[in-house]
């Protein structure tokens, strides 16, 4: 990893590690009566240990040139351990919560054990450490991929991926301490979300820099919905997160909105937030990955241009379907139904490109769990987007919403999507990234997929079931006039459902942890003989002229 | 780099020419069926803001040709469900509790409207069958310590104990030991009187001195708001040492507990959040639990 830089790069680390340490040091120091001082020491350990692991290896012979020849591939390599141990953790937390809710005792009266502390270490631990560590590691493979350029530099990529994941260990280690916004998915304290801005716009960097090198004279879809992803998030995240902190020796802020502005702001930020980083991102996933396994071309361009300019351009009303029947104003919540319900069809248009271009590739999805892992996140990509519209209109949703079913509407887009297509890529590319033969077990990615499917179908049906049901309760009335069923009535029916939805989960758990076993066994295979890196290799620079 | 154009033998449409890392795209045309898809949800939409408010100006939005407006929508509805309810609302506040409590039909409602009320107001203290839960009594079957008639229940409840009203009832159980009112020996005397009072068999197998000096620190100490007989009494609100019941629980441990570190317990105040007719339609629910239960 160190031995990959260049002198002057490990200078850069130096100091850029260096400084971080100074700045954890100084949050330990000024916020030594606060939280801020508990993340300071994080921050500062992070640092050092970081500084100290390149101090040792500046002393490394120079890279040789030959590395420009190749694809900066380390990164990614990291990137997908560090995705499968945040799933592990993210899901294993969910399991925990959701036992909790058919369970409640089993807090035993630890403040950090309780609910409100552990669900967004769920939420954060899935979205942003399991999900953002896949995109980022998948984004550096397929855009050096389909430019047919090396990434710029050999330190930007790691300052992305580290620094995002220290964003992910301050977040989580924050909620536990009883660290929140409380803004839902934007729960981190002003400290991490400035460092998450300095993040990304270095990932934008890469981008934009590999790009523009490229040898390849069109832009593959991929990099479109990447780009989406990655631009829409900066936007999404500055601004909902602008805040003003009490002090800067204090982890507490105060947002800049209220009232039902900040509810706006807020859900214009948390369904965009489905819409690019789990939606538009798994998307530039799916558009590589797929035709890539099935060997098939893309059944059409012309139906990808008409998704992504549809997705990006209506996701961007549809947040207020998130606020219908509240204070907000009724214009606005017409409004974001109508987006939503137009969204349908370029989610569809996507769903549907993915599914035909199986056409010819079907006998694969059906011997392959890799590629099965990817029709089927296809399939649930249509459902949950179906649903989404569905759920948008404000009658129905004058029955879904605060119910369960919202919460199986999102499991279905993040166990049957995001995660299948994401570990669908994963299989995918783990073997030639860690220059294997094959993965270590066929049999086990069969085995994987089939405990996803089954904790999905079951967790998504508990929550469908509980949703409409505890939904009709609230609303059902007797002759007189009065209310049948007390709140409490409906927590004892959900009580089954919730049984049922942690089974689910502990299933799909079970999945991921197979998935961690079998990348491990197949780093730990012995390498094959001789490689043959011919086929996977940037444009020679003797290939530029003439083009 | 433009390569070349292929025809695809599967779909028989022809590539776009573009390639990336073997990735090729097909020129197929966007279906005729997403066009129509795409036309008509756009058709329904732009149909649905012109029926809603819907497009902002400078000065307002769009008001929507139906003139459907949420704020109105809503109370509305709420207005014709209390004109709904209005036949028997009326009576439970126009008419005296045992004018109601004699009328089946009027009842029949109490005891459905009042399940869902008690549901949502009372249960996370008294538990959902209203039997109580460690450190709120049993209102079922335990005695009242404030009084069982219904204009006394009504006002419990109105004004809660230990509650924000400044009208609220006042009970607290002194905290003997904790406070050094009492000495050990005379606390734990006290506990095994009071152990006795409950279950008369325990008396056996007790030093009958202690239990005697108990029974003096009693009514030096507690007879003042438990009563001379430890019956309670309704006008502190001390409750009937004597029955089965005990909001605290009714163990050597438990009472020991009481009398060492006090008690005072709360019940918010009601009134503001209920409204005068559901106080009074709870208080009938939960007087017809008693009922039925005796």
């Amino acid at each position: 990893m160190i031995a990959d830089l260049t002198r002057a790069e490990r200078l850069w680390a130096m100091l850029i590690l260096g400084a971080l340490g100074l700045i954890g040091l100084a949050m330990a120091i000024g916020g030594r009566n606060d939280l801020l001082g508990i993340h300071g020491w994080i921050v500062l350990a992070a640092g050092l240990a970081g500084f100290i692991a390149v101090m040792r290896g500046r002393d490394a012979p120079e890279p040789s040139a030959e590395r420009l020849n190749e694809y900066y591939d380390a990164p990614t390599r990291v990137g997908l351990i560090l995705t499968l141990l945040w799933a592990v953790v993210g899901m294993g937390v969910g399991f925990w919560v959701a036992a909790l809710l058919a369970w409640p005792d089993m807090t035993f009266d630890v403040p950090w054990l309780s609910f409100g502390r552990l669900r967004p270490v769920h939420t954060s631990g899935v979205i942003f450490g399991f999900g953002g560590n896949a995109l980022i590691a998948t984004s550096f493979h397929v855009l050096q991929r389909t430019t047919r350029a090396r990434l710029p530099d050999q330190i930007s990529p790691w300052f992305v991926l580290l620094g995002y994941n220290l964003f992910c260990v301050i977040a989580a280690s924050g909620y536990l301490m009883g660290l929140t916004q409380s803004k839902e998915y934007a729960e981190p304290e002003w400290y991490a979300d400035i460092w998450l801005v300095v993040v990304w716009v270095v990932y934008f960097a890469i981008y934009m820099r590999t790009l523009a090198r490229r040898k390849e004279p069109h832009i593959y879809v991929a990099n479109w919905y990447y780009m989406a992803f990655i631009l829409v998030v900066a936007i999404l995240h500055i601004v909902n997160n602008l805040a003003v902190p009490i002090s800067l020796d204090s982890a507490k802020s105060y947002s800049l909105f209220s009232g039902v502005q900040d509810a706006m702001t807020q859900w214009w930020y948390g369904h965009n937030a489905v819409a690019f980083f789990l939606t538009a991102g798994f998307l530039g996933m799916m558009y590589y990955y797929l035709p890539k396994r099935a060997g098939r071309p893309i059944f059409s361009y012309r139906m990808s241009i008409i998704s992504f300019w549809g997705i990006t351009f209506m996701y961007m009303w549809a947040g207020s379907h998130h606020l219908h029947y509240t204070a907000l104003p009724h214009w606005v919540q017409t409004l974001g139904m109508a987006f939503s319900v137009v969204l349908l069809v370029p989610s569809w248009a996507s769903a549907g490109n993915a599914l035909l271009t199986l056409n010819g590739a079907w006998h694969k999805v059906r011997d392959d769990a890799v590629l099965r892992f990817m029709a089927l996140a296809a399939i649930f990509y249509g459902i949950t987007t179906f649903e989404g519209s569905f759920m948008a209109i404000r009658a129905v949703n004058s029955l879904s919403h605060y119910t369960d079913w919202t919460i199986g509407h999102v499991h279905a887009g993040a166990l049957g999507w995001v995660a299948m297509i994401t570990f669908g890529s994963l299989y995918s590319i783990v073997p030639s990234m860690f220059k294997r033969e094959r993965i270590y077990s066929q049999k086990l990615v069969e085995v994987h997929f089939w405990l996803a499917l089954s904790g999905t179908v079951i967790y998504v049906f508990a929550m469908w079931n509980s949703g409409v049901t505890q939904g009709l309760m609230w609303r059902t009335y007797t002759e007189s006039g009065g209310l049948t069923y007390s709140f409490i009535d409906s927590l004892v029916a959900m009580h089954p459902y919730y049984i049922a939805r942690a089974f689910g989960g502990l299933l799909f758990l079970l999945g991921a942890l197979t998935a961690l076993y079998n990348v491990v066994m197949t780093i730990r295979m012995p390498a094959p003989a001789s490689d043959d890196p011919a086929l996977d290799i940037p444009a020679k620079p003797a290939l530029q002229a003439g083009e | 780099m433009a390569g070349l154009i292929e025809r695809d033998k599967v779909s028989g449409q022809t590539t776009t020419g573009h390639e990336w890392n073997g990735i090729k795209e097909l020129n197929t045309p966007v279906p005729r069926l997403l066009w129509a898809f795409l036309i008509t949800a756009t058709i329904f939409s732009v149909t649905w803001t012109v029926l809603m408010p819907s497009w902002p100006g400078i000065n307002g939005y769009f008001r929507g040709l139906l003139g459907v407006d949420q704020r109105v929508a809503v109370t509305q509805s709420v207005e014709e469900a209390a004109v709904e309810r209005e036949s028997w609302t009326s009576r439970i506040d126009s008419e005296d509790f045992a004018a109601i409590q004699a009328d089946d039909a009027l009842m029949a409602i109490v005891r459905e409207t009042g399940a869902a009320l008690f549901g949502d107001n009372c249960a996370a203290c008294h538990g959902t069958n209203a039997r109580g839960t460690p450190g709120f009594p049993n209102l079922v079957a335990a005695p009242t310590m404030w009084g069982d008639d219904p204009e006394t229940v009504a006002e419990t409840i109105r004004v809660g104990i230990n509650g924000t009203s400044p009208e609220t009832r006042y009970a607290q159980m002194l905290a003997f030991g904790r406070d050094h009112m009492l000495e050990r020996a005379d606390i734990d005397a006290v506990v095994s009187y009071v152990e006795t009072l409950s279950r008369p068999e325990l008396a056996a197998g007790m030093d009958a001195d202690t239990l005697a000096y108990g029974a003096e620190v009693f009514a030096a100490n507690c007879a003042g708001c438990h009563g001379e007989d430890a019956r309670g009494m309704t006008d502190t609100g001390a409750p009937n040492l004597t029955d089965q019941y005990w909001t605290y629980g009714g163990d050597r441990a438990s009472i020991r507990q009481s009398v060492y570190h006090g008690r005072a317990g709360t019940m918010p105040s009601w009134e503001g959040r209920l409204s005068p007719t559901h106080i009074k339609l709870l208080t009938l629910y939960v007087l017809d639990l008693r009922a039925h239960e005796q």
